[in-house]
């Protein structure tokens, strides 16, 4: 088994804030590898670390087999970057944005002007191809800022919360980008503040809290470690509590809450899904919400941490602001 | 699983050749001038400002100065390019701090880039707009009345002179460029320290009309001396003094600001 990226004890630290405190990461080729953590974990340190822009304090790091301190020029012939802020040149329209980094390249003028086009009608920017990038919206601006890290045809991808800011659909072809990128032999390092999104595409998982790596596995390994998904039935006639109460249960094994007419429980198994409908159908109970709910970050971080995250409330403000 | 790969593509190369480092140092010279196309404010900046500039002080002092604003005019346009190169200089800081505050930077850190190759692509398209403005600025003098004293060769030494203590001076403003919170704060020192330095300078009076207490920092101020230089070089007079009192001063702006901003740079980025 042969590792993308490889770390060893990574240090970095700010003044008297310890970002990074010795971080180990093990991201195998070809796999997209997911760092999970709140605000301030230190997910963008590990990241500048490994894009050379940050030297470590202490600890070793590999790319492709390259160490990112002696090695630099080569580590970046093997990177692409797409930094948590959009990283374009506002003045420049997105054709020139990505023909700058195509000929900084050293790709050739035809070659250079193929390759944006293709990315720009990737990542639907055809349209905005020749307007300055300062017009553009947030959202396209990160596109862009996509397409850019994916000029040269990197070995590895590093995305920092590369869906931050992004519409559902701009996020869910981002999704399939990534999926596309793998299936081309492509090693993807993300970060990630939502479960969803790690759940979705990473082959492995690290959670890493206050600059340290507190968790490592499959997202299912981290999901049966954190414990259980809720299930929630809510009848459209309050006479039906009961009976759905009793179903759930029985699909549980242990008694559900119930919060007004919604009727909660943790599961572990995703067929219960359609065993409710099954069931509750049967029963003749009309429904007008069923939903399995993962577990959030921060129910994963209680688990883990058996505290919540410190900054649950700033995600979600900084999250309302970006929207 | 404590594998350490084998490099994954082998024979990536270790460093840039210096061919490279200039095709890069290109690339990024001509996307600051692209930039101009997207604001064209930038371009109203060094090209009309100079221009109404000379109109201004032409009419409104030449008369009081001199006998003719032709005169006035011969007198006052070698400064007048001189002031004019300091303030072109201070895109090179403008461009550089909003390619630090918009992310930009970064990303061309993680570009296999010769490390040189963004200050050097920044510095390259400054040289060329104070080109275009050295151009501009002598068309309009021509036009205006202003007379050549010496021959072509000369008044491209001349130009040679200015664009030489421009690469010099550009170091300052890299250093503020790197130190700035946003780039609207390196326009505004800019504009606010540069004036009075140019001023007080024999740009548009004669040294002789001055209290003496200012003629002492007049005298070797590194405005006057280039002023007196390319003045020679253009109109006629001495050249190799004051020529040779630029170019000190523009190894002795090397010498401070190159290390001071290449230091201030590492610690920013
Ligand atoms: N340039 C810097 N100077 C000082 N402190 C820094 C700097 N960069 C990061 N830090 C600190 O290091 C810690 C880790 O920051 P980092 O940006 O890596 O977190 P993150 O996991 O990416 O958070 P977020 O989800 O908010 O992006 C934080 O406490 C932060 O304040
Ligand atoms: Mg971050």
């Amino acid at each position: 088994m042969t590792h993308a990226i490889w770390t060893e004890g990574l240090v970095k630290r700010f003044g008297g804030t310890v970002a990074l405190g010795g971080v180990d990461l093990a991201v195998r080729t070809g796999t997209v590898h997911g760092l999970l953590g709140p605000n301030g974990a230190g997910k963008t340190t590990a990241v500048r670390v490994l894009a050379t822009l940050l030297r470590p304090d202490a600890g070793h790091a590999t790319v492709g087999g390259y160490d990112v301190v002696r090695d630099a020029h080569q580590v970046r012939q093997l990177i692409g970057v797409t930094g948590q802020y959009a990283s374009v040149d506002e003045a420049l329209t997105g054709m020139e944005n990505l023909q700058l980094i195509g000929r900084l390249l050293g790709m050739s003028r035809r070659d250079t002007k193929q390759r944006a086009r293709e990315l720009l009608a990737r990542f639907g920017l055809s349209d905005a191809a020749g307007r300055a990038a300062k017009t553009y919206s947030g959202g396209m601006r990160r596109r862009l800022d996509l397409a850019a890290s994916l000029v040269g045809r990197p070995h590895m991808l590093y995305l920092d919360e590369p869906t931050t800011g992004l519409d559902p659909r701009s996020r869910l072809g981002l999704w399939d980008l990534v999926r596309s990128l793998v299936a081309d032999g492509v090693t993807v390092l993300l970060t990630t503040q939502y479960l969803e999104e790690a759940d979705e595409l990473a082959d492995e998982l690290a959670v890493i809290d206050h600059g340290r790596v507190i968790a490592t596995g499959t997202p299912e390994e981290l999901k049966a470690k954190t414990g259980a998904r809720s299930l929630a039935v809510r009848p459209a006639d309050p006479v039906d509590v009961p009976v759905v109460i009793s179903v759930v249960g029985q699909l549980a094994g242990v008694a559900p809450e119930v919060d007004g007419l919604v009727v909660t429980a943790p599961v572990t198994d995703p067929a219960v899904l359609p065993a409710a409908v099954r069931r509750l159908d049967n029963a003749g109970v009309v429904i007008t919400e069923l939903t399995l709910r993962n577990p959030s970050l921060n129910e994963v971080f209680l688990s883990l941490t058996g505290r919540p995250t410190e900054e649950t409330t700033h995600t979600e403000q900084t999250e309302g602001a970006l929207t | 699983m404590t594998t350490v790969t084998a490099p994954l593509a082998r024979g990536l190369a270790a460093r840039v050749s210096p061919i490279e480092g200039l095709q890069q140092t290109m690339t990024l010279a001509w996307r600051a001038l692209v930039q101009i196309r997207h604001n064209p404010w930038e371009l109203v900046d060094f090209s009309i400002q100079p221009i109404i500039f000379t109109l201004l002080f032409t009419y409104v002092f030449g008369g009081a100065i001199s006998a003719s604003t032709g005169k006035y005019l011969t007198y006052a346009l070698p400064g007048i390019l001189v002031m004019n190169m300091f303030f072109v200089t201070m895109y090179v800081g403008m461009g550089l701090n909003t390619d630090l505050t918009k992310g930009v930077f970064d990303r061309l850190r993680s570009l296999p880039l010769a490390r040189w190759a963004p200050l050097a692509g920044r510095i390259t398209a400054d040289l060329l707009k104070q080109v275009w403005s050295i151009v501009l600025l002598l068309s309009t003098g021509v036009i205006l009345g202003f007379r050549i004293g010496t021959t072509v060769l000369h008044v491209l030494a001349a130009v040679v002179l200015i664009l030489v203590f421009a690469l010099a001076f550009s170091w300052v403003s890299v250093l503020v460029g790197v130190l700035a919170k946003g780039p609207e704060k390196v326009y505004l020192l800019g504009m606010t320290t540069l004036f009075p330095v140019t001023v007080v300078s024999n740009v548009f009076v004669p040294t002789e009309t001055m209290p003496g207490w200012l003629q002492a920092f007049v005298k070797v101020s590194p405005v006057t001396l280039l002023a007196n230089a390319s003045r020679g070089l253009m109109v006629g007079g001495p050249i190799t003094g004051p020529a040779l009192g630029s170019l000190l001063w523009a190894a002795m702006i090397l010498v401070v600001f190159v290390p001071l901003s290449l230091c201030a740079l590492k610690l920013r980025v």
